[in-house]
């Protein structure tokens, strides 16, 4: 499995664990504690997924996921010391697919880490409508018309989930579980706030959403094709 | 009413109970809370008919905003009762003055027609003398037609008095044998004959005709003078006589004296005094008016400058202007409001600082406690390679690591509810999942206790607006600790709700029948760090926060958590949520002493029957009223002395206990319960509850 990840943390001690359980679990980590350099030490490695913590010196976590994002679809989990409201959400809003809570265990940690990774196997060849978009699952391109849309690996498979059983309404427990592989209810706000930017792009009015259309009280489904 | 310190006897003897123990100004108020009725304790004033009580506050209705604005207003109060005061005043001198000033007038006048009179009568009594004397002849001549020519007489004689007094007195002359009907009074007969038109028959009261009559003299009345053609009548003084006339006949004058011009002086005298009097009082209502507003001004802007200062407002000053009494007190207001202010401010500011504090060394903490809980779990991972001692150690590092993490996350969720950073995220939810999921979560822990989890009024939905994330962490917290102090028995988990209209409520009860709580220690379980007994250990490893958390978390919903426990008996822990969130609770579905405690079986603190089982019906907990206040004073034996409202109770923690005799016992575990025990002996302590326990399946069948 290929798997190099880009560490940006400031702590050295933490980073030096966090590259010795990665290598442990067969993954090539490279490490970065400034925030400033960050994006050229992504360029550089080209990771397959960027472990980030939320308070770096120079540019702050938030700023370098925005500008990971800006350039690129590649999975981002985000280290934070606060679950507090505000604080993770505004981690996913600039980008982040995950975050995790210090402290973590190593397993959970590696679990988060090969969720996010999981999708780039091979898929098979599918295609999918939603709405007036059509997906091309191996192709891993969302359509409108011939315009293809853009978007980052885990709105793609959020979108092809709900693309999948356009007649079940998910939960956001059950579309943890199945995206973002959760075993055990976690945050929902990762659904809420990854659906909001799914929206913004598939939508055409996301104020009014035809494509992820919310079922009050229970969850979400896709739109009528 | 003796007090204590002039008792007549030489000993103090004090009554026992509280009557005997209360002061003065308590006696008093307690006077003035049984609505000021001097009536001995427990007496019960006389029974109002019901009918009366319905129409008197019928008839109160109405006037309630009146009262209410009479109550609260000091000027209204003020100005009316000087209106008041000042009308009476008034009245009481314009009666005075208007007395006297008539009294003035009547003897003026009563003087002048007395000698208005007298004169006249003996003009009268001349010209019939003189008559006599001069006109023999004309008697003779006349001869038999004296009758005519008395009657002609008396109309001249009439008309001669009358003529000096036009407008402020008539004459009236009436023969003594006038008996004949009135009304004819042709000069030809010997009719009477009055001056003006004066109508004589019914000016002249009988009373003083008669007087006439029988006696000799002047006599005066007090009448009215009716005019011709008229029933209006005007008072006036009457004053006869009885004369001779030039035949010698008898004949009475009656002189009259309309008191016309009195009556408009004192009309006059009555007007200008009302006008006078009116002025006066509503001047001086316009002066007290002025007067009270000078001062209830002031007042008032303090009343409504501190009533922001309470709500918060610590900027609100008071505008002071010269130096009176009201500036002064305006200056040491402001000075109290500037005190306040800046205390508050200190004290938010330490607190707040305190807070910030707690959550940055949390967070702090986490990066170094991330990268040694790592290296743990790398340790941990590889033990089976150390030798004995080692692995045994790698084992205690990552258990006790899960532990110090646990604590630090619940340290960080108290700090933020401190800092009131905790927001709500409710939806509806069904706590029926909730329950399911906590049992499915405690399940591993109750088998090993070798407990049976029962849920019980899972058969409808039980839906309330709620945070499922945090109604989870209140319930796991009560299942474990339930399971974990359940001494192996059966743990109940019990849900009802109660009201379909907005104010409804869901409760979840969570019973066991473990070693329960002593006496004070259901409103203490709730205090962060609180430890049951110092002397238990705990397996699970909790971190002394769960409930502390576990209250916040139910009062963010609005809701109540509250313990209830007897020694030996086991405890039941109650949370009650509002239906809709944010509703204000009024009661809760399930009582929060359950139904088979062992004062509703019935039963003494040792499991026998006791004397006093009636308690029963008056241990319901009265839900009405606030949780702390209402359940401790539903508690039912009054003899026991525990603090009656724990001072360090957490809001919206209220708790009942089944007191125990010794007291002081559970005051010194409360007191040394802060000290960690390292791993006591929890068997023995779990064999001796055991054995003075309850009879579990009697309890459970109780229901």
């Amino acid at each position: 499995m290929k798997g190099r990840v880009l560490v940006v943390d400031d702590d050295t001690a933490l980073a030096e664990m966090l590259g010795i359980v990665l290598r442990g679990e067969g993954f090539e980590p490279s490490f970065v504690s400034d925030g400033d350099k960050a994006l050229a030490a992504f360029r550089e490695t080209k990771p397959d997924l960027v472990l980030l913590d939320l308070m770096l010196p120079g540019r702050d976590g938030i700023e370098v996921c925005r500008l990971i994002r800006a350039e690129s679809g590649v999975p981002i989990v985000m280290l934070t010391a606060k679950s507090d409201t505000v604080d993770v959400v505004v981690g996913l809003e600039s980008g982040a697919d995950d975050y995790i809570v210090k402290p973590f265990k190593p397993k959970e940690l590696v679990a988060r880490i090969r969720a996010r990774l999981r999708r780039s196997e091979e898929p098979a060849p599918e295609q999918l409508a939603i709405g007036d978009l059509v997906i091309d699952v191996a192709g891993h391109s969302v359509k409108r018309e011939g315009q293809s849309i853009a978007l980052t690996p885990l709105e793609f498979d959020l979108l092809v989930a709900l693309a999948r059983k356009p007649w079940q309404v998910f939960t956001r427990e059950v579309l943890l579980e199945q995206v973002w592989g959760y075993r055990h209810a976690a945050d929902t706000r990762l659904v809420n706030v990854h659906v909001q930017r799914l929206r913004s792009k598939v939508e055409k009015d996301p104020e009014r959403p035809e494509i992820v259309v919310t079922v009050r009280g229970v969850g979400y489904k896709a739109g009528p094709s | 009413m003796t007090r204590d310190g002039s008792a007549p006897e030489g000993k103090r003897g004090r009554t026992v109970g509280p009557a005997g123990d209360m002061s003065f100004s308590g006696k008093v108020s307690a006077w003035l809370l049984r609505g000021g009725q001097l009536l001995p304790d427990g007496a019960v004033s006389g029974p109002v008919h019901p009918l009366l009580r319905l129409f008197s506050r019928w008839v109160r209705r109405p006037l309630l905003p009146a009262l209410r604005l009479w109550r609260r207003n000091i000027q209204l109060r003020v100005v009316a009762t000087t209106l008041l005061m000042s009308l009476a005043v008034v009245l009481l001198l314009g009666v005075v003055v208007v007395g006297q000033v008539r009294n003035g007038l009547l003897t003026a006048k009563a003087q002048a027609a007395q000698s208005q009179a007298v004169g006249g009568f003996s003009v009268a009594q001349k010209m019939a003398d003189g008559a006599d004397d001069t006109r023999p002849d004309d008697i003779a001549r006349t001869g038999n037609r004296g009758t005519q020519d008395s009657a002609t007489w008396l109309t001249g004689l009439v008309e001669q008095l009358a003529s000096g007094g036009q407008g402020v007195f008539s004459v009236v002359a009436l023969s003594s044998d006038s008996d004949e009907p009135f009304g004819d009074s042709s000069p030809g007969t010997r009719g009477p004959r009055a001056s003006g038109d004066v109508d004589p028959e019914r000016s002249v009261p009988l009373e003083l005709r008669r007087k006439l009559e029988t006696k000799s003299g002047t006599f005066r009345q007090y009448t009215e003078i009716k005019r011709i053609g008229s029933d209006d009548g005007v008072s006036a003084l009457i004053i006869g006589k009885r004369l001779n006339d030039v035949n010698s006949n008898q004949y009475q004058l009656y002189y009259l004296f309309p008191f016309s011009q009195e009556e408009e002086s004192l009309k006059l005298v009555t007007g200008t005094l009302a006008t006078a009097g009116v002025f006066v009082v509503i001047l001086l209502g316009a002066i007290a008016w002025l007067v009270v507003r000078q001062v209830v001004t002031p007042v008032r802007m303090a009343a409504g400058i501190s009533e922001r200062l309470a709500a918060g407002l610590l900027q609100e000053r008071m505008k002071v202007t010269g130096e009176d009494d009201i500036a002064r007190l305006g200056e040491s207001f402001n000075k109290m409001a500037q005190n306040l202010q800046v205390k508050i401010q200190q004290l938010e500011e330490l607190s707040r600082m305190q807070r910030r504090f707690v959550s940055d060394v949390s967070h702090e903490l986490r990066t170094p406690l991330t990268t040694v809980r790592m290296a743990a779990d790398v340790i941990h991972d590889v033990r089976d390679e150390f030798d004995p001692v080692t692995a045994r150690s790698a084992e205690l590092l990552r258990g006790q690591l899960d532990r110090f993490e646990s604590l630090l996350a619940e340290l960080l969720e108290i700090s933020r509810f401190d800092a009131g950073a905790a927001a709500l995220e409710a939806e509806p939810i069904d706590l029926r999942d909730v329950v399911h999921r906590v049992i499915e979560g405690a399940e591993p822990l109750a088998e090993r206790k070798g407990t049976r989890i029962v849920v019980r009024g899972a058969e409808q939905p039980v839906i309330a607006e709620a945070d499922t994330r945090r109604v989870e962490r209140i319930l796991r917290n009560l299942v474990v600790n339930a399971v974990e102090h359940g001494e192996g028995r059966d743990v109940v988990v019990r849900l009802a709700s109660a009201g379909s209209r907005s104010g409804g409520a869901v409760a979840v009860a969570v019973r066991d029948y473990g070693v329960g709580l002593k006496p004070g220690e259901a409103a203490r379980v709730f205090n962060r760090f609180w430890r049951a007994d110092p002397a238990r250990a705990r397996t699970t490893g909790g971190t002394g926060l769960g409930l502390s958390i576990a209250v916040e978390d139910a009062r963010l919903h609005g809701g109540w958590l509250q313990a209830w426990g007897e020694p030996g008996g086991g405890s039941q822990f109650r949370l009650t949520l509002p239906r809709t969130a944010g509703e204000t609770l009024r009661g809760s579905p399930i009582p929060l002493e359950p139904e088979d405690s062992r004062r509703h079986r019935g039963l003494d603190e040792s499991g026998r029957p006791r004397a006093g089982a009636e308690h029963k019906a008056s241990t319901i907990p009265v839900q009405a009223r606030t949780p702390e206040a209402g359940d401790a004073a539903a508690v039912p034996e009054p003899k026991v002395s525990w603090p009656a409202a724990d001072p360090v109770a957490l809001p919206g923690s209220g708790a009942r206990v089944v007191p125990q005799g010794g007291s002081v016992r559970s005051e010194e575990a409360a007191h040394g319960d802060s000290v960690r025990a390292d791993e006591p002996d929890r068997e023995g302590g779990a064999e001796q509850e055991a054995e003075r326990g309850v009879d579990r399946e009697g309890g459970l069948r109780g229901n």
